[in-house]
């Protein structure tokens, strides 16, 4: 591949010595993407795109943020009221955290829907993970920050899930608050890491582009790219696509972040921390209430922070515990009846997550744990044994062509790996 | 010097290289453990006050709720039936077996860190309208933890009893926690 030649005269000066340029057009502009990607596709460049709007709106609020117990709530009160659009700034980092969690957590169900995660990805998929783990982190510590009833006593219940290790649990818990309860020193290191992880996700991001770039985009009915005919280039086609789905996503956060603020928030966290009193029903922000569920349905302390924490370890062995080498669910009759049975499971324990831990609902939410563990550890380890996977098509355009010529339905050999 | 590896060379050179990593391990652990210790508390955070408590005022079947070292802690003058229920319990049932008389220095006064040992929220039972759980001491409302009369866990996710502080009475009904 020759280096391309840019009109401009500068440009062409500045990106042979530097050739920032012949990236950028190599990875945005003619980027070989598949041309069959659907609209599950956007929520990539969504993600990012929100990270970015994170860490602008983070920025200025942290110019008149207080990192005190005793200033803190009243800080964000005053950038509410008193500072000029503060409302407007806080509001789209308060709802872009919710967003942010909806966007990544759709970005991931559809990995597993078109089994994204199987090989070549892998490394591609554990990244993803990786950037989930360090998101909860952030919006853990970042919902902490403005100090309210909910921040604290939120910090308190997950901090203390450290105490359930064996021997060192007491020293850990001590050693992350800094003190003896969740108090001044745990908000100062609190805001401290919640501004800066921010940015290593910004690194893992780039990483999971640099994976993704090694071998393309899946596509929805995941076979792989056979050559040139079954691809277009990223720009005009995709950049156009993904301006659509940002224009689209864009009406429906502004609509939340102007109509319905407050609506995927707690009422409690508007008062001030008392850590004389805990409120009647705590519950944490929404986007980790299938994990709280998690923790609850198991009667054992160390038991339940091992299975919340399994929840996840189980996604970075997921390219290992689904050995079937059809990738996507349009060919794979059973797999996708227990795609949507897991959808559903996650949604049931998201509900029972945010129910108090009594009666029927800590039954339901053993049930729910159960079938999500068994999901991955069983259903999908034995699938491919029983499952007769529907026959691939030769490749990305035959189905297109075929149709087009009324052939009848193209037997074609299963991919070979 | 020849150009040659003899078995000599290759041996200082092991030894260098060894002694190198070694050697920067240590340098990198003792520049890296400041960075994490200085998260423990600190010397003034350690160095917090104890707290003295008067219960002159506290009446048989009162609680009052005192600070110390940022957290809440119970004081309970309880009734004799209490007390009394309290000492008929019998180990075999309990899941942190203690005595009541473990547990208290005045059996009158039961004195506990008000902190659920499960994840940490503060119990109910210290109000009079305060739900007190089915075993009427205190009850976590967190996940459901039940304490009785002597602040021992009965039933509900928390592994241990509640936690006694370090006091001391130096009258009567005069204590100091911490
Ligand atoms: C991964 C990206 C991020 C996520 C998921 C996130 C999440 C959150 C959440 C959930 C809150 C609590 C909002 C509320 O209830 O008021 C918050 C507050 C805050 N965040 Fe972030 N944040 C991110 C990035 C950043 C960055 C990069 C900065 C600074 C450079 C920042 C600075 C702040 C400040 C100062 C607050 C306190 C003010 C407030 O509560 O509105 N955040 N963040
Ligand atoms: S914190 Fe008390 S039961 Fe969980």
């Amino acid at each position: 591949m020759s280096k391309p030649k840019f009109k401009n005269p500068v440009v062409n000066w500045i990106d042979y010595r530097l050739p920032i340029f012949t990236f950028m057009n190599h990875e945005l502009n003619e980027y070989p993407t598949p041309k069959n990607l659907n609209y599950f596709w956007n929520f990539g460049s969504l993600a990012g795109i929100t990270l970015v709007i994170m860490i602008v709106t983070g920025i200025v609020l942290s110019m008149n943020y207080t990192a005190h117990i005793d200033y803190a709530f009243d800080s964000v009160e005053r950038i509410m009221r008193d500072v000029n659009h503060g409302w407007l700034l806080r509001y789209i980092h308060m709802n872009g955290a919710s967003f942010f969690f909806i966007v990544v957590y759709i970005h991931i169900f559809r990995g597993l829907y078109y089994g994204s995660y199987k090989a070549p990805r892998e490394i591609l998929w554990i990244l993803g993970v990786l950037i989930l783990l360090l998101m909860m982190a952030t919006a853990f510590m970042g919902y902490v920050l403005p100090w309210g009833q909910m921040s604290f006593w939120g910090a308190t219940v997950i901090t203390n899930l450290f105490s359930a290790i064996p021997l060192i649990g007491e020293s850990i818990v001590t050693w992350l608050w800094g003190g003896f309860s969740v108090d001044n020193p745990t908000l100062n290191r609190f805001f401290s890491l919640h501004f800066v992880l921010p940015f290593v996700i910004v690194g893992v991001v780039i990483l999971h582009l640099v994976a993704l770039h090694r071998f393309g985009s899946n596509n929805p009915i995941g076979i792989d790219v056979k050559g040139k005919q079954d691809t277009i280039p990223f720009h005009p086609y995709y950049t156009i696509k993904d301006l659509f789905g940002l224009s689209v996503f864009a009406t429906i956060f502004a609509a939340a972040v102007f109509f319905f603020p407050n609506f995927m928030g707690h009422p409690d966290n508007y008062i001030p921390a008392n850590p004389m009193v805990t409120p009647a029903h705590i519950v944490p922000e929404w986007y980790f209430l299938p994990f709280y569920a998690i923790l609850r349905a198991i009667p054992d302390k160390l038991g339940g922070v091992l299975f919340m924490f399994g929840a996840i370890m189980v996604l970075f062995v997921l390219p290992w515990l689904d050995k079937s080498s059809v990738r996507s669910s349009q060919f794979r009759p059973l797999y996708k009846l227990f795609f949507w049975f897991l959808v559903i499971d996650c949604i049931a324990l998201g509900y029972l997550g945010a129910m108090p831990a009594e009666g029927i609902y800590v039954v339901l939410s053993r049930l729910a744990t159960a079938y999500y563990f068994f999901h991955f550890l069983i259903i999908l380890p034995l699938l491919p044994k029983i499952e007769s996977t529907r026959p691939l098509p030769v490749s990305i355009s035959t189905p297109i062509i075929t149709a087009s010529s009324n052939a009848s339905t193209v037997m074609a050999m299963r991919e070979k790996k | 010097m020849t150009n040659k590896n003899t078995p000599d060379d290759k041996n200082k050179r092991d030894f260098l290289q060894v002694s190198t990593y070694v050697l920067g391990a240590v340098g990198a652990a003792s520049f890296v453990w400041p960075l994490i210790n200085q998260m423990n508390p600190a010397a003034d955070t350690l160095a917090l006050a104890s707290t003295e408590v008067d219960l002159e005022q506290l009446e048989e079947g009162q609680a009052i709720t005192v600070t110390w070292r940022g957290k809440p802690v119970f004081i309970r003058h309880r009734t004799k039936e209490e007390i009394a229920s309290a000492k008929d319990q019998l180990l075999d049932g309990l899941r942190d077996p203690q005595t009541d008389d473990e547990r208290v220095q005045n059996e009158k006064y039961i004195v506990l860190v008000g902190v659920c040992t499960h994840l940490g929220c503060v119990p109910l039972g210290q109000k009079s309208g305060d739900v007190k759980g089915e075993y009427g001491g205190w009850f976590c409302p967190c996940h459901g933890s039940h304490y009785d009369h002597s602040g021992r866990i009965r039933k509900g996710p928390a592994p241990t009893n509640l936690e006694i502080p370090q006091y001391s009475f130096l009258s009567d009904t005069l204590i100091k926690i911490g």
